[in-house]
């Protein structure tokens, strides 16, 4: 078993094969050929997955670091001690989120089999989901900050290409769709700009980019057992709790828990200094005062010589400082990828790709990235206090924006586009309140439900399409012909919900699926979501009534607002797509999708209803496990994470009742709150108005969450439009019309010019006018092709030049002949 | 005076690759331009390939524990003045060799369908002046003798102005001459600097010159931002800076690169630029190191201006071969930058950037030119689509952009990402330099989709394009060295790092005996 950790490489290696044959050979193949070998691939993945997470349970949960056979380094520069490797880390964090991606990222490729059947790019789509595969295991199983960046500019690369994926639509529909591409590649790269800047201090500080060397481990407390059975003596563990260790042999966050705790020992002595000298003030004693103030004066001067200084250029920061400074920085890198404020503007646009990359790409895993990043480096947000205040607030503001906007949107993904931030917002706050497993729970869980909802959204928007083709062209021979999302002329949109209604008795199995998802989502007892949101919310009662830290009141209320949303805005979209009666004849026709799609929902549904008992909470039992506890432990998922987790940073939390109750009735109240608005057929009224939107009480703010508040109006004014019309008056006015115009042809020619006239004196007397016209003559014929009428010196010159360059050969070859 | 160094006159492999493009050159004379015209160009293509055959063999002999010249070879040639031929490479050199007769053949090859020499005709003098070209660059990089390399260093010139001026588009005789002027008017400071330097030193070997540096047997006067160590390290820098070209003495570069036949262009892009940032590492940094010091804020200042005004401007573009020229001005922004950091890190990931972007840039003149071949017009409004009709070009396109752009994992990443990361911990700039510079990555971004957006995407809706036959195995050959370089770069750097290791790390340590602050470690 000690061996298994070495097939860690092969995770990544698979997809990248399956990208690879697909891409060369996957046209000649055919579709079922095609998708075979990238369902394989991703299926192989998740197999090896399973094999690491076997080789923990066997190994005491211990971590292993492997390197790839074959491959050097990949950026090494001896003399400066920089080695950055390809080396994959095998620990309970990277394998929890390789479980899900490879389990969800394969069922998603079985349903694309038969979403995208009849499509021309068929094979090249898997070799991009192929390829997004290999480069998001790349971003999890890394061991160094910059082999993360590299999934993590690679999966943003291939989210580019899906969301531009349709990019030769007619009717300017290809340019929108690569509009939305290139609008996520830029946001995202804001975002990386922050990452960059967050590695290139952390390899200033800490000389290494390695998140732990390959004898580290990161939580000694619950590794201790395992250490004493550990049986290969080749494998000597250390952690940074030991003294003896260098800091040189740690990675970069063994390192800031040293650096810390002797920063915090420095701060220990100066206060007992303090409470020394506060007493001896006490008992008013010149003596014992004079003694201690000369103690604090030599305790001051110890703990300021002790205190990690850590230069970076000129600069010089404490520990402080600089944990601050790189979590903020990475913070901008998690607004870009994992779509918070500022940055989120990107995902409702990337909706422009196809169903399953949204269900894969940008809800269950790329859009994770931020969050896994920020759960890696936890040890670093733990001690930034400030950046987790900040992380708290962004993320808890972001989960209410966005399920606000939610509210007033009719494409039936872009509802679940802008749920997705919500939840996601959900997750950033986790993080800020030091609650990363439950951030990594509800990371998981929400993996399951968000792509159970847009692969029945997409299943939705296949069946519009089917009813739609069917009433327009009644060729039910030849469904393939369908193209998807795609407007047509009489203004048909399969994706806007106002055309639906009715489609519970046309799909049965989507609106029985679809169900589950939006019960998980809004939080429902006993679904998924309940769980996972739960114990967020437990988490911020927790640092605020608890703890008495102000962001944990704040982040409460917001995310019980967010809560209340996100059921509101699930029903509604219930209401208005299955229930009622068909609005449009597209709906009327529309028929179930095929089994390869309707199979992976039927499989997520049933993760959506049981996943949340990976981590049932302390203190809550049967009924309300059905007695699962038994047999899944309680707090599963969170003693498996304990090993990957800093231990101060760690903390699991009892079930608290007065949280889930009220979570429970907000989730319940906004559904009923949207069954009565939107419920009884009434979900869109006779002028196409939405209910909230007709009513002259609720229209103004329906219209601000339906202009989504008017974000990307903002960035244009602001950002977009400036940065063009800079770029106009750079290039035209500064660098053509002064640069190039007149400073070359008025200062620089003229002033050459007349520097030749002077030099040219001597010339006119006729003294060198003979050679010169040799010279001239010997340029007409050299440069006969150059119509050279204005600068005659110059061709002049560089024929001379010619001549001299022989002349100098010649004298050159001398000596050696 | 220094001390004279003992180095072999017998003949190195240096000097045969040096002069093995100039037998090619000798041979075409004697060829008949109508007779013989398949043969010229298999003869030019020939001699580029012995030549870049010739410089494998001298990596393969190349010590990369050995800071010092190696393959050298020294005779006298006017002893008199000090004057000899002094050839031989270090690290960098070595590398910059590479490029270059990495870089030929691809040019070369890309002519062979270039519709201006059907159009012009003239093909043998095409092909003698790219074999002069090449024998010049390589000359440049690897003589020791500042004399020399001077006439090196101007003889590249001359084909190039040719290049342009004879098979260039329709302003070409404007920008032959703006090209030439420009590089003249920063040589002619460079040659007094020479001049004087020489005459301080008693000789023109370079090395000898760097030694009585270093042993402080020759001094150049440094007190205050304006004396005499000053002026000789502006006297050449500006030379260089021209040629790079820094900001704001870019703008020959533009109509060089839009006026310049295909393979003009990859050359001028690929090596000609580099020879501005070769030469700033190899004689400024060592010849006035307290000069290098005090400066260097100002020419990575400079830097860091070019790499955002570079990829602003690019934005503005709508032609392409002007997009991809004003790039240029911001790539190599972040090799000045790398250079002032003086940290080893900056230098070694300068040189590499200087490959990676002769090799992508090279990459995207050539795709420019492919396209040109096709429609005869550089807007990028004539194209859309064109993904469709050229599936391969498409994605071969694609990722020449991402390389272009630093995608990690491709080529151009490696180079600006410790060019970065040495500019974030120099000690000399401040972190502020490091962090405008960054913004750039974001703008390359913007600029490069914008492109490859306007060309490959979108509906397939022009008439004229519906058509447009897919890549021919002649250019599929020419891209395919650069895609190899672009992976093998970007994955595996290794050993193009351990090149320049050595060759670094004793320039650092050079300069840090005058300048010990330059030394930065990392870690607490």
């Amino acid at each position: 078993m000690e061996n298994l950790a070495q097939i860690a490489p092969l995770i990544i290696l698979f997809p990248a094969i399956g990208a690879f044959i697909n891409f060369f050979w996957g046209a000649k193949m055919g579709e079922g050929a095609s998708a075979m070998v990238g369902t394989v691939a991703s299926g192989s993945s998740f197999l090896v997955a399973l094999g690491l997470l076997a080789y923990l349970t066997g190994n005491g949960f211990n971590p292993a670091v492997i390197n790839p056979p074959l491959l050097d380094s990949w950026i090494r520069i001896d003399s400066v001690g920089l080695d950055i490797s390809w080396q994959t880390r095998v620990d309970t964090l990277s394998v929890s989120m390789t479980l899900f991606v490879t389990f969800v990222g394969t069922l998603i490729h079985i349903y694309a089999a038969g979403y995208m059947h009849g499509d021309p790019r068929f094979s090249r789509f898997f070799a991009y989901l192929n390829m997004f595969l290999a480069f998001m295991l790349i971003l999890v199983m890394g061991n160094n900050l910059l082999m993360m960046f590299v999934g993590w500019e690679g999966v943003g690369l291939c989210s580019y290409l899906l969301i531009s994926f349709w990019w030769d639509k007619p009717g300017g529909e290809g340019i929108a769709n690569s509009n939305a591409g290139r609008k996520a590649f830029i946001a995202n790269r804001v975002g990386d700009f922050g990452v960059l800047i967050a590695i290139f201090l952390s390899f200033w500080a800490f000389g290494t980019l390695d998140y732990y060397k390959p004898n580290e481990i990161p939580n000694p407390q619950v590794s201790a057992a395992h250490l004493e059975e550990e049986t290969d003596s080749s494998r000597v563990f250390y952690s940074f709790a030991d003294e003896d260790v260098e800091m040189s042999q740690l990675g970069m966050f063994g390192q800031v828990a040293r650096y810390v705790r002797i920063d915090e020992a420095a701060s220990v002595s100066l206060d007992n200094a303090r409470t020394i000298l506060n007493q001896a003030r006490g008992t008013g004693d010149e003596q014992l005062i004079a003694q201690a103030e000369a103690l604090l004066e030599t305790t001051r001067a110890e703990a300021d010589a002790n205190r990690p200084q850590f230069n970076i250029g000129p600069a010089t920061f404490g520990i402080g400082t600089l944990l601050t400074l790189i979590t903020l920085f990475m913070l901008l890198g998690v607004t870009g990828k994992s779509a918070q404020i500022p940055l989120f503007v990107w995902l409702p646009d990337a909706m422009a790709g196809p169903t399953p990359v949204s269900a894969l790409i940008h809800a269950a895993t790329m859009v994770t990235a931020g969050v896994y990043m920020m759960v890696r480096s936890n040890i670093m947000f733990h001690h930034a206090e400030l950046t987790s205040i900040i992380v708290a607030l962004i993320g808890a503001t972001t989960a209410l924006v966005a399920g606000f906007i939610a509210i007033g949107q009719f494409d039936i993904k872009r509802v679940l586009a802008y749920s997705t931030i919500s939840q996601l917002g959900f997750m950033v706050a986790a993080v800020g309140l030091g609650a990363y497993v439950a951030a990594m729970f509800h990371m998981i869980t929400h993996a399951f439900f968000k792509a159970l909802l847009f692969l029945g959204s997409g299943s939705v928007i296949h069946g519009m399409e089917h009813g739609h083709h069917h009433v327009h062209l009644h060729d039910a021979d030849h469904p393939e012909a369908v193209t998807h999302d795609s407007h047509d002329d009489d203004g048909f949109d399969p994706q806007d919900m106002r055309y639906m209604g009715g489609l519970r008795e046309k799909m049965p199995v989507t609106y029985w699926t679809y169900l589950f998802g939006t019960i998980a989502l809004a939080g429902i007892w006993p679904f998924a979501g309940f769980w996972s949101k739960d114990e967020i919310l437990l988490d911020a009662w927790y640092v605020g009534f608890e703890k008495g830290l102000f962001q944990g009141f704040i982040v409460l209320g917001l995310l019980f607002a967010a809560a209340a949303f996100t059921a509101f805005y699930m029903w509604r979209q219930i209401e208005m797509v299955f229930h009622g009666k068909p609005r449009h004849e597209a709906a009327e026709h529309a028929s179930e999708s095929s089994r390869s799609m309707t199979i992976p929902l039927v499989i997520l549904a049933f993760f959506a209803l049981f996943v949340g008992f990976i981590n049932i909470p302390s203190g809550i039992g049967f009924p309300f496990t059905f007695g699962l506890e038994g047999v899944l432990g309680v707090h599963l998922l969170g003693d498996f994470l304990e090993y990957s987790i800093f231990a101060e940073a760690f903390n699991l939390l009892t079930f608290n009742a007065l949280i889930a109750i009220p979570a429970l009735a907000v989730g319940i109240g906004g559904i009923l709150a949207a069954r009565s608005v939107y419920g009884g057929g009434k979900a869109i009224d006779a002028s196409g108005q939405d209910p909230l939107q007709a009513d002259p009480n609720t229209a103004l703010v329906w219209n601000v969450a339906y202009a989504r508040m008017y974000w990307d109006e903002i960035y244009f004014a602001l950002i977009i439009n400036p940065y063009i019309r800079i770029a106009d008056f750079l290039y035209e006015v500064v660098d053509w019309g002064f640069l190039h115009d007149y400073f070359h042809d008025s200062v620089l020619i003229r002033g050459y010019r007349s520097m030749g006239d002077l030099l040219a004196r001597p010339f006119d007397l006729g003294i060198i006018d003979g050679a010169v016209n040799g010279l001239g003559w010997l340029a007409g014929r050299i440069g006969g092709g150059l119509r050279l009428t204005q600068t005659g010196y110059v061709r002049t010159y560089a024929v001379a030049l010619l001549l001299g360059v022989v002349a100098v050969i010649i004298l050159m070859l001398l000596p050696l002949i | 005076m220094p001390e004279a160094l003992s180095v072999g006159s017998s003949l190195s492999l240096t000097t045969i690759t040096l002069f093995l493009p100039m037998v090619g050159l000798t041979i075409l004379l004697f060829m008949n331009e109508e007779k013989d015209k398949d043969a010229i160009k298999w003869t030019a293509f020939g001699f580029t390939i012995a030549t870049f055959i010739a410089s494998l063999l001298m990596a393969f002999n190349f010590d990369v524990n050995d800071a010092g010249l190696q393959m050298a070879q020294r005779n006298d040639w006017l002893p008199q003045l000090g004057i000899s031929y002094f050839v031989g490479v270090d690290g960098l050199s070595m590398l910059m060799v590479l490029l270059s007769t990495i870089i030929m053949p691809i040019a070369v090859m890309a002519s062979f369908r270039a519709g201006v020499l059907e159009e012009r005709g003239r093909s043998k003098l095409y092909y003698i002046f790219m074999l002069l070209l090449e024998w010049a660059m390589i000359g440049v990089f690897v003589v020791q003798d500042l004399i020399i390399f001077y006439i090196f260093w101007e003889v590249t010139l001359v084909p190039m102005y040719f290049l342009i001026g004879i098979w260039g588009a329709e302003n070409r005789v404007y920008a032959a001459v703006k090209f030439f002027l420009y590089t003249m008017a920063g040589s002619i400071l460079m040659l007094l600097a020479i001049l004087y330097v020489g005459n301080a030193a008693g000789t023109f070997a370079v090395p000898e010159i760097i030694a009585g540096v270093q042993s402080g047997q020759l001094t150049f006067v440094m007190d205050g931002v304006f004396s005499e160590q000053s002026f000789l390290f502006l006297g050449f820098l500006i030379a260089f800076a021209i040629k790079v070209p820094i900001w704001p003495l870019h703008s020959w570069l533009p109509d060089a690169h839009v006026q310049a036949p295909t393979a003009g262009s990859v050359v001028l892009a690929g090596v000609l630029l580099k020879m501005g940032t070769y030469a700033m590492i190899r004689f400024n940094l060592p010849m006035f190191p307290e000069a290098s010091v005090t400066w260097a804020p100002v020419v990575a200042g400079l830097g860091v201006i070019g790499i955002i005004y570079g990829a602003w401007v690019c934005y503005a573009q709508t032609d392409m071969k002007k997009l991809v020229a004003y790039s240029s001005v911001s790539h190599l922004g972040f090799v000045v930058l790398g250079i002032f950091s003086l940290t080893p890190q900056g230098i070694q990931g300068a040189t590499i950037q200087m490959i990676s972007h002769g090799i992508s840039t090279g990459g995207l003149f050539l795709m420019v030119g492919m396209l040109y071949e096709r429609r005869h017009t550089k807007l990028m409004a004539a194209y859309g689509g064109i993904w469709k009709a050229m599936p391969v070009f498409g994605g071969i396109g694609l990722i020449i952009s991402l390389s272009s752009m630093g995608l990690p994992g491709l080529n151009g990443f490696v180079g600006e990402f410790t060019i970065l990361l040495g500019a974030i911990g120099s000690g000399v700039l401040g972190i502020g330099f490091a962090l405008v510079a960054t913004v750039g990555v974001i703008l390359a971004a913007v600029y490069i989709l914008k492109m490859f957006q306007a060309i490959f995407m979108g509906e397939l809706d022009k008439e004229e394009n519906m058509n447009l036959p897919d890549l021919h195995w002649q250019e599929i050959a020419v891209l395919v060295p650069i895609l190899l370089l672009i992976f093998w770069i970007g994955l595996q750097p290794s050993a193009w790092f351990d090149m320049l290791d050595a060759t670094t790390a004793s320039l650092i340590a050079g300069i840090a005996d005058f300048a010990p602050e330059i030394i930065v470690q990392a870690g607490s």
